[in-house]
């Protein structure tokens, strides 16, 4: 039996700053993960992944990462995508400076 | 110095023009990432966690004050305001956006630098003893030999594709500041029984997932056959090298496999081929190159005045303790400026503390500044009547921590604060140690002790290395992280050993200070070092002090 699929976003790196960015519902990047679409069904996200990958004159490196849904949206689960949505912990650089 | 020669000047700026081309063409769509990332890899620009990054060649970690001041110039422009030095003697910007890299190539070709061949399966940067040319232990400066690798290596035709990445370091003496029997090459300056000056060469050393030491190849190589060998040496592993498995690629697991004897034997043979092409012409070169690396003119100076501040000033006397080198000339020593200050980002300098080096150089120094693997800053050549004004102007700055060579000196790669490969964070662990043993002041009472932290497998920290290691791993989600212990860099390279089980984030700096306190108590006198006594004792009692409920379990 395979593993049951977790809820996932699509994400990536933009390609002019290379900042972290996430895929929304209707086909953008967004800088804020809570903007991003929540994948909870495996066969959708392959399709969403294979759109997200369409166009990446704007985007470098898209991939699924996991993630979880709370009240103000996604939200990661893991420490390195946690990361990814704040900054580096040594200088309060990157979207944590904002 | 080496100063660019017109072929390097205009090789560098034509590779900016290039690189300009490229990104233009990846922005407006003409170029795809697959097509671009080659390029970009090829020029030092890596795209990171939250930016892109770009690494900046150092080489052999020599750089004048001009090179200094443009690399804070840099750091004001098109980044935030510092850089981090690595263990590789180069310098990273962390915030570089697109648009911008190829000025900040041509930015760097100003002052006869560049960021070639700073990644991907080519020959890296060359590194060397950061004293060289200094050191009162030195045979020769390797900085000449060094400057002819970079030359022969920098797009070399036949080396642009190698298995895997290959790094070279060279050092001019017995005592090793250059970790050369961690490297893929590894050269040492040495006198046969002639007095001949040659070189040893060791090869297949290296750290990362597999650490493995460096064997000899050969005892003595001649001046004039250094070149042919090693391109001898790439040659072999260019074909014989892995290619299946970027995990088997490294010229150590070559050796390995095929035993330093199949090597040797297949090095000669093609060394027998090529060295008659070279025809001297690279020994033409490399005259010229040492011509350049002429010692500074050393002035002859009373240092009472230096004896009498040191008398008068503890804190002074206590950074001369800790942060000078013998040096080769009398009255001159050699100055390491701590990249350390307790609590900070090792290796992180901001501009304005760039500049004040690159004016202490220019002032005090000969024009010189070194990177040290250490992720230090060296002021080669300094006479000692000088030391009190250095010392001042760097503590207004942030930059006299007297701490070189002990705990908080610590390495530590940028970890999952920056990079993409890493598995978990370095810095704040570097950070905390170094802050708790300033507050207990012990620091000078631990003595030599190193310690070093990498935030993945792939071990840019040398945790391997390390007299304690810290190896910074994701455990089912979590940042967990393993010590090893007994590591050595040094002419007695030692891999350390693996202590145990990883502790938690929170649990790794009480453990490091279990680990550093029990030493204490274990040392036969101050005299004895944390590796001597690892040394001495084995690992069992540091491995009783780190897991004290196993150690109850087993006394019971």
């Amino acid at each position: 039996m395979s593993r049951a699929f977790t809820p996932k976003v699509i994400t990536a790196n933009a390609l002019l700053e290379g900042d972290a960015i996430w895929f929304t519902e209707d086909n953008t990047w967004s800088r804020n993960i809570a903007e991003a679409e929540l994948i909870t069904d495996e066969a959708h996200g392959d399709i969403r992944l294979l759109e997200a990958k369409a166009d990446q004159s704007i985007v470098v490196g898209v991939y699924l990462a996991e993630a979880k849904k709370t009240n103000n949206g996604p939200a990661p689960t893991h420490f390195r995508e946690a990361f990814r949505t704040r900054g580096p912990s040594n200088y309060s650089h990157g979207k944590q400076e904002a | 110095m080496y100063v660019y020669n017109d072929f390097d000047e205009a090789f560098v700026r034509e590779r900016v023009s290039q690189f300009r081309g490229q990104v233009a063409r990846r922005i407006d769509g003409s170029l795809t990432e697959d097509e671009f990332k080659p390029f970009r890899l090829m020029n030092g620009l890596y795209l990171q966690l939250h930016a892109y990054m770009l690494r900046v060649a150092v080489p052999y970690g020599t750089l004048n004050s001009a090179q200094m001041t443009q690399l804070a110039h840099l750091a004001d422009k098109y980044d935030k305001g510092y850089g981090h030095f690595t263990t590789r003697q180069n310098i990273q910007y962390n915030w570089p956006e697109l648009r911008d890299v190829p000025d900040m190539l041509s930015d760097l070709a100003d002052v006869g630098m560049h960021a070639i061949q700073t990644s991907g399966n080519t020959i890296r940067n060359v590194t060397a003893d950061h004293f060289a040319g200094a050191a009162k232990d030195e045979i020769e400066d390797p900085r000449p030999v060094a400057e002819l690798l970079r030359q022969w290596s920098t797009d070399h035709p036949e080396f642009q594709g190698l298995p895997r990445k290959f790094k070279i370091a060279v050092t001019g003496c017995e005592a090793d500041r250059a970790v050369i029997r961690a490297h893929d090459i590894g050269i040492q300056v040495v006198r046969n029984e002639a007095n001949e000056i040659g070189y040893k060469v060791i090869v297949g050393g290296g750290l990362g997932r597999t650490p493995m030491i460096g064997k000899v190849l050969s005892d003595f190589v001649s001046k004039a056959d250094l070149l042919p060998y090693c391109e001898a040496i790439v040659s072999v592993y260019n074909l014989l090298g892995r290619r299946d498995n970027k995990y088997k690629a490294r010229i150590k697991i070559t050796l390995h496999e095929n035993g330093i004897d199949k090597i040797q034997e297949l090095v000669n043979e093609r060394f027998e081929q090529i060295q008659p092409l070279f025809g001297g012409i690279d020994q033409q070169f490399l005259a010229e190159i040492e011509h350049s690396f002429a010692p500074p003119a050393f002035k002859v100076k009373s240092t009472d005045g230096y004896d009498a501040a040191r008398l008068a000033n503890p804190a002074f006397r206590s950074w001369t303790d800790t942060n000078l080198s013998e040096h080769r000339a009398d009255g001159y020593a050699i100055v390491s400026i701590s990249i350390k200050q307790h609590g900070a980002t090792p290796g992180d300098a901001t501009s304005a503390q760039m500049r004040v080096m690159a004016d202490l150089a220019t002032k005090y120094g000969h024009d010189e500044l070194r990177i040290s693997h250490e992720q230090n800053v060296i002021l080669p050549h300094v006479h000692k009547s000088d030391l009190l004004a250095i010392y001042t102007a760097l503590r207004d700055v942030d930059l006299a921590t007297a701490n070189i060579g002990l705990i908080s000196d610590i390495i530590a790669c940028p970890g999952m604060d920056y990079c993409a490969l890493a598995t978990a964070r370095s810095i704040p662990v570097a950070k905390e140690i170094a802050t708790r043993f300033d507050e207990l002041k012990l620091e000078h009472e631990v003595g030599p002790l190193k310690i070093k932290i990498s935030g993945c497998i792939n071990a840019c920290g040398h945790h391997h290395v390390g007299h304690i290691g810290i190896l910074g791993l994701d455990r089912a989600g979590v940042e967990n992280y393993q010590i090893t212990l007994g590591g050595d860099g040094t002419e007695s390279t030692t891999i350390g050993t693996r202590a145990g089980p990883g502790f938690g984030a929170d649990e790794i700096v009480p453990a490091i200070e279990r680990l550093v306190l029990g030493y204490l108590s274990l040392r036969m006198s101050k005299e004895e070092t944390f590796l001597q006594a690892y040394r001495r004792l084995g690992e069992a009692p540091f491995k009783d002090i780190l897991y004290p409920e196993k150690a109850a379990q087993n006394a019971a």
